[in-house]
């Protein structure tokens, strides 16, 4: 069964002068339950538009956005989304825990619950330690493994992340990029994965839907095939790489494409 | 983690830094205003070498000795009088304060109320922030007398138009800070906020207010001066018997012949300001986590040792 599903979906923005910007046409998708699927593509293609149009943080244009059967309004009301954007916007007034516990307090669940939900995602995100640190004590990977244990605290069915590792250094990208599919591994959920690093696209999805820009298109779709658990010897297969190029060449006709 | 010797050096020194400044700014103007008087008078009242009048005379009723201004604070207040200029002063200040402080809790509340209301509507922001700006263009020594007169008219004790004017003058700050503050957490703070499905009530307890506090603290500082002000200013044409501004009043009136009361008021009305400020820095140190307050960014860059932690 799709976890989300995408049907002609337009989103135009109105500006102020007589032109209207098209920012996303006709996008129709299915994105299976359990599956990662990471969009990329040029900038100005739309897919962090396309991404907020999926949590209702946008309405669209035009077309549908269904998740688990449902209207994205009644999804997102329904707290099926956590999100993961590329600055870990913890709220700095509060400790680590109490940033995980946030989504948790604004649904009524009890005080030792949240407690208990707030150590059990810290121990998945490996952070068990800083419970009581203030956001400005950590290190950017950290505050972004954070930002992820908070998204993940309510158990949502779908996770969005918005180039949540675009603000890292390589290395600790990596690393990240790894701690991400074993979570994925561990908690079944959707993902729907923002960025624009071939190679991270690649590496951690089972499709890449690529786009093409201006207005936002699905050029291409590419299926992932590489075997899991995936890890530090998946970036030295051929496969990987054969897999990286096929994404680059369809980057690059869009490119050449009016 | 740091060692204490370390921890305690890093959080003592900039008190100590401050302290000596505020010591050397302080002999400083001591040292200007006595030079500046013996200067005058050396060299008649000019400019020395020309025959330029000094901006402001140097003769002991324009600008008496600190030390004259400094025993009239511990002489009687007046001629044959039991009390000493100081308590008097105390005892007003302490009135004066009394009818600031509610002004200034007043117009804190009005001015936090005030930014909710517009953060909420942009409808009540359009229509109502040219009114919020204009009020403060309104001169409040012209204000005051009217406010007196109503306030007489309908039997309300004399404290309650000074503490109106010193509310009139301490919300603005506040509500222009606090607007500042509610906008400022990143749009992505809201989205996430969105995307738990969180209602206006959780929005504004659980990212607006705790955003807004570092920057209101700020705005409550120059409140809690403006609610002196204010209160200074209702007393006057308050046919009050104590108060600061009743004393400057007295003191103005008899300026020619005991300038040094007159000097005296001013700088009890000025340490009655500090105090008060110093009050509301104590509140913020309590009420603003350290990580608010400082830059953490700057805290990253400058290798501030509170701000790293290693990955």
């Amino acid at each position: 069964m799709s976890a989300i599903s995408l049907s002609g979906v337009a989103k135009t923005f109105r500006t102020s002068g007589s032109s209207d910007v098209a920012a996303l046409d006709d996008i129709s998708l299915e994105v299976r339950s359990g599956e990662f699927v990471s969009l990329i593509g040029p900038s100005g293609c739309g897919k962090s538009t396309l991404l907020r149009v999926i949590a209702d943080l946008l309405p669209p244009t035009t077309g549908t956005v269904l998740v688990n059967g449902a209207s994205a309004h009644q999804a997102r009301l329904a707290r099926t989304y956590g999100m993961v954007f590329q600055a870990a916007t913890l709220f700095e007034w509060r400790t680590v825990a109490a940033n995980i516990e946030l989504p948790l307090e604004i649904m009524g669940m009890p005080r030792a619950e949240r407690r208990g939900r707030a150590r059990d995602m810290l121990d998945l995100v490996g952070l068990a330690d800083f419970a009581e640190h203030h956001p400005w004590q950590l290190s950017g990977g950290m505050q972004q493994r954070v930002a992820i244990a908070r998204a993940l605290s309510f158990r949502p069915a779908v996770l969005l992340m918005d180039e949540p590792f675009g603000a890292l250094d390589e290395m600790t990208r990596e690393r990240m990029q790894s701690e991400l599919l074993r979570i994925w591994k561990e908690t079944a959920t959707t993902i729907v994965f923002v960025t624009h690093s071939i190679p991270e696209a690649v590496f951690l999805s089972s499709r890449v839907v690529v786009m093409s820009a201006r207005p936002g298109r699905i050029a291409d779709i590419v299926d992932v095939d590489l075997a899991q658990p995936r890890g530090v010897d998946t970036r030295a297969d051929p496969a990987f790489f054969s897999l990286v190029t096929k994404v680059r060449e369809s980057l690059r006709t869009i490119e050449v494409d009016p | 983690m740091s060692t204490p010797p370390v921890a305690s050096r890093s959080s003592g020194s900039p008190r100590v830094l401050s302290a000596a400044s505020l010591l050397i700014i302080i002999l400083a103007s001591a040292v200007l205003w006595e030079g500046y008087k013996a200067l005058g008078q050396a060299a008649g009242g000019v400019w020395p070498g020309t025959d330029l009048g000094l901006p402001i005379r140097t003769n002991d009723r324009a600008m008496p000795h600190l030390w004259d201004i400094w025993a009239s604070l511990f002489a009687p207040a007046r001629r044959g009088g039991e009390d000493i200029l100081l308590v008097i002063l105390l005892e007003a200040a302490l009135y004066t304060w009394r009818s600031a402080l509610i002004g200034f809790l007043i117009g804190s509340a009005t001015g936090f109320a005030i930014a909710v209301t517009f953060v909420r509507s942009r409808l009540a922001e359009r229509g109502l922030m040219p009114y919020v700006i204009a009020s403060q263009t309104v001169p409040v020594l012209a204000i005051a007398p009217i406010l007196v007169i109503w306030s007489g008219r309908l039997d309300l004790p004399s404290w309650v138009p000074v503490s109106v004017i010193s509310a009139y003058l301490a919300f603005y700050p506040v509500a222009i800070a606090m607007l500042r503050g509610l906008r400022s957490p990143e749009p992505t703070a809201s989205e996430l906020m969105r995307s738990y499905a969180a209602g206006s009530k959780d929005l504004l307890t659980k990212l607006q207010i705790p955003a807004a506090l570092p920057f209101v603290f700020p705005a409550l500082r120059i409140s809690a001066t403006a609610s002196i002000i204010g209160a200074i200013v209702g007393e006057l044409p308050a046919g009050l018997s104590t108060g600061l501004g009743r004393a400057i009043l007295g003191f103005a009136s008899s300026f020619s012949s005991a300038p040094e009361k007159l000097f005296a008021s001013v700088i009890v009305a000025s340490l009655l300001g500090i105090t008060f400020v110093g009050l509301v820095a104590v509140a913020e140190r309590i009420v603003v986590p350290r990580g608010a307050r400082i830059d953490p960014d700057l805290a990253r860059v400058t290798g501030d040792p509170r701000a790293v932690v290693a990955a």
